[in-house]
């Protein structure tokens, strides 16, 4: 064979393989998405908004779990976004300066942690050191390094918690929270699904203010703006699909965690909306009565999973929508 | 006014507070993540003192888990972690290359996003849905058909006949793999795809010019630029098999035991934990699974930590080369 038939050969048997490794992958998400509306879609009735999940064998719905996850998922993006968004901003925007922390502020910062730390002592609360003592540590540290330092160091811990298994975030939220109040509620949840949120909504936040270019940072402190006032007034509004994007992703990430929630929320066949207790939420009330035997709780726990997968491909993409505007409008 | 320099740059503006303020509050927050990072390790540090103290690194290498005798042992769960993340990555590396190279040489340009797109929204789907997938759609139809046709072709081959011993049960160790390999495809296949964009196109076009095939083009230009990145997305991908929990717990059989056949059940980190962790009893039974989930903390740090620096290592390089 002439060399040339054979690297022609060689290269369509490679491409042919490329193509086919793609249908491998769609394969699968035809698969699964058919799989939950043939599954799925016969169950999905009003009765699934109304009723509340029933004991085995009897008719109900879903309603308890849907209204426990929207109220988590609501509380944990009401907690981590900001937090997300504006330390995502500190990396962006405050962390090039190789700036130091001032005594006076080292100070401040030194006594809060002794301040939280002494609460623990007082309240009896041996957890409370940890962040106290933290506080201490880094208030320290920031004497010492500057904002530069703390920005990287900051954005390589954000990496670890972006990677950090869910279920050892859990776990953390269990120990904490779980332990110390004595029972499982819909808080600890909240604030599990919240540092789920935050690693999210910080990286695309960082990444998205450092998209706009600085001449307009520098043609808004030309103005006379103050430093602030460029960052929520002009950078910001630059950045909104990007950041707004990051929040949607951060929400359909959220809504669908299980591991997270098991030993937090726990569970609540009974209706609640209080989070001070445990509740009810669709990804463990999915994860409980798929594993039952009872057919009627598979069918609720089937409806459940096409409720959870359409909403958050929805978001993603809405999000997606929204991110390409914002690529062509630059 | 005295014009010297030194108080000029001393001038205090009236909203020089509020930019004090503001600075403040974000470094803060930025703050706050460091410190939940750092409690995060302090607190399952704490939580597992009591099995720490009691078994020593000797838990790392103990496969008895036992609750009755509190002898627990983190040997099962951490090889079943590291088998159906191998097997998740044997599969979902090639097929992720395929995919990447099908974006972004192949297809007509209209046909990019909507693929990149299809590939990206696998990576959205919650993982317990894999999980009732799996469970209850994909083992039956893996245990009628294909478990069969395997045991009787290969069972008398050397290794492979070990690896595939065992009743069809449609579940264990390697389904869970496979499932991981099809969640972790589109995290693989994103970062291939975005560094084989950053090759230049000049390199490429004299590659073309000079005759050579697309297949040479990818093998011979593109691989050798972005090396350093495929493997960083690669250790990316495995970062999320270790810690993937639902879909695994479905899958995997949960039995603490290890075994040479891929298609017995197994146990991994997250799936023991999900299971076992709300039933536990005893400070030493709880200790010994919260050491599980610090180890499965450091596992995946570890490979974090390498992937970063892999892509560190790319960027650098291309600073470089500009």
């Amino acid at each position: 064979m002439k060399l040339y038939t054979r690297r022609k050969i060689r290269n369509a048997f490679w491409l042919v393989a490329s193509v086919l490794a793609t249908g491998f992958g769609l394969f699968w998400l035809i698969w699964l998405l058919w799989t939950l509306l043939a599954n799925g879609l016969p169950w999905i009735r009003l009765s699934l908004f109304t009723e509340i999940t029933p004991p085995p064998g009897s008719e109900g719905g879903l309603a308890n779990a849907i209204v426990g996850s929207l109220w988590m998922t609501g509380v944990g993006m009401l907690i981590g976004t900001p937090l997300g968004i504006l330390a995502g901003t500190f990396l962006s925007e405050f962390g090039r300066a190789s700036r130091s922390l001032s005594g006076r502020a080292t100070a401040l910062w030194a006594v809060f942690g002794l301040l939280v730390s002494l609460s623990g002592y007082l309240f009896d609360s041996g957890w409370l050191y940890v962040p106290g003592i933290a506080l201490i540590l880094v208030a320290g540290a920031m004497y010492l390094l500057g904002d530069a330092l703390i920005a990287s160091i900051v954005r390589f811990v954000n990496d670890i918690l972006l990677s950090a298994p869910s279920i050892v975030i859990g776990v953390f939220i269990y120990s904490v929270v779980v332990l110390q109040t004595g029972h499982f509620s819909g808080w600890a949840g909240a604030l599990a699904l919240a540092l789920i949120v935050i690693p999210v909504v910080l990286r695309t936040t960082e990444d998205m203010l450092r998209l706009v270019p600085d001449s307009m940072r520098e043609a808004a402190i030309a103005l006379g703006a103050p430093q602030w006032k460029v960052v929520v007034l002009v950078i910001y509004r630059a950045a909104r699909a990007g950041i707004l994007t990051g929040i949607l992703l951060a929400v359909a990430r959220i809504s669908g965690e299980t591991a997270p929630l098991l030993f937090t929320a726990l569970n609540n066949q009974f209706w609640s909306s209080h989070l001070g207790e445990p509740l009810a939420n669709l990804p463990v009330v999915i994860f409980q009565f798929a594993m039952s035997p009872y057919a009627g709780w598979q069918h609720l726990a089937w409806a459940g999973a096409l409720l959870i997968t359409g909403s958050v491909l929805l978001l993603n993409i809405i999000a997606r929508v929204l991110q390409r505007g914002r690529v062509q409008s630059y | 006014m005295d014009g010297s320099p030194a108080s000029a740059s001393r001038l205090k503006l009236p909203s020089d507070w509020q930019d004090r303020l503001f600075r403040g509050v974000t470094r803060l927050f930025a703050i706050l993540v460091l410190a939940t990072v750092i409690a995060i390790f302090v607190s399952l540090c704490v939580e597992a003192w009591p099995a720490i103290t009691k078994f020593g690194p000797g838990f790392l290498t103990n496969t008895s888990w036992n609750p009755v005798t509190e002898k627990f042992g983190a040997a099962a769960p951490i090889f079943g972690t590291l088998v159906t993340s191998i097997i998740a990555l044997i599969i979902a590396v090639p097929v992720s290359f395929g995919i990447a190279v099908f974006i972004t040489e192949l297809a007509p340009r209209w046909l990019k996003r909507p693929v990149g797109t299809a590939i990206e929204l696998l990576a959205a789907i919650p993982s317990i849905i894999y999980g009732m997938w799996g469970l209850f759609v994909f083992a039956p139809i893996f245990a009628d058909t294909a478990q069969p046709w395997i045991s009787d072709h290969f069972a008398d081959w050397p290794v492979i006949g070990r690896l595939v011993d065992g009743p069809p049960m449609g579940i264990g160790m390697f389904t869970a793999g496979l499932i991981l390999a099809i969640m972790i495809l589109p995290f693989i296949t994103a970062v291939m795809r975005d560094v084989f964009e950053v090759v230049p196109p000049v390199l490429k076009e004299s590659a073309y010019g000079l005759g050579a095939t697309t297949w040479e083009v990818v093998r011979g230009v593109v691989l050798p630029y972005t090396k350093v990145g495929v493997v960083g997305g690669v250790m990316l991908g495995l970062g999320r098999a270790l810690g993937e929990t639902m879909a695994v717990t479905f899958v995997v059989g949960n039995a603490h035991r290890i075994s040479a056949s891929l298609f017995m059940p197994g146990n991994t980190i997250s799936s023991t934990l999900a299971n076992e962790f709300t039933e536990a009893v005893g400070k030493l039974y709880t200790a010994s699974l919260i050491e599980l989930g610090l180890v499965l903390f450091f596992i995946t740090f570890i490979v974090l930590a390498l992937a970063k620096l892999l892509l560190i290592r790319l960027t650098a390089r291309e600073g470089a080369q500009h």
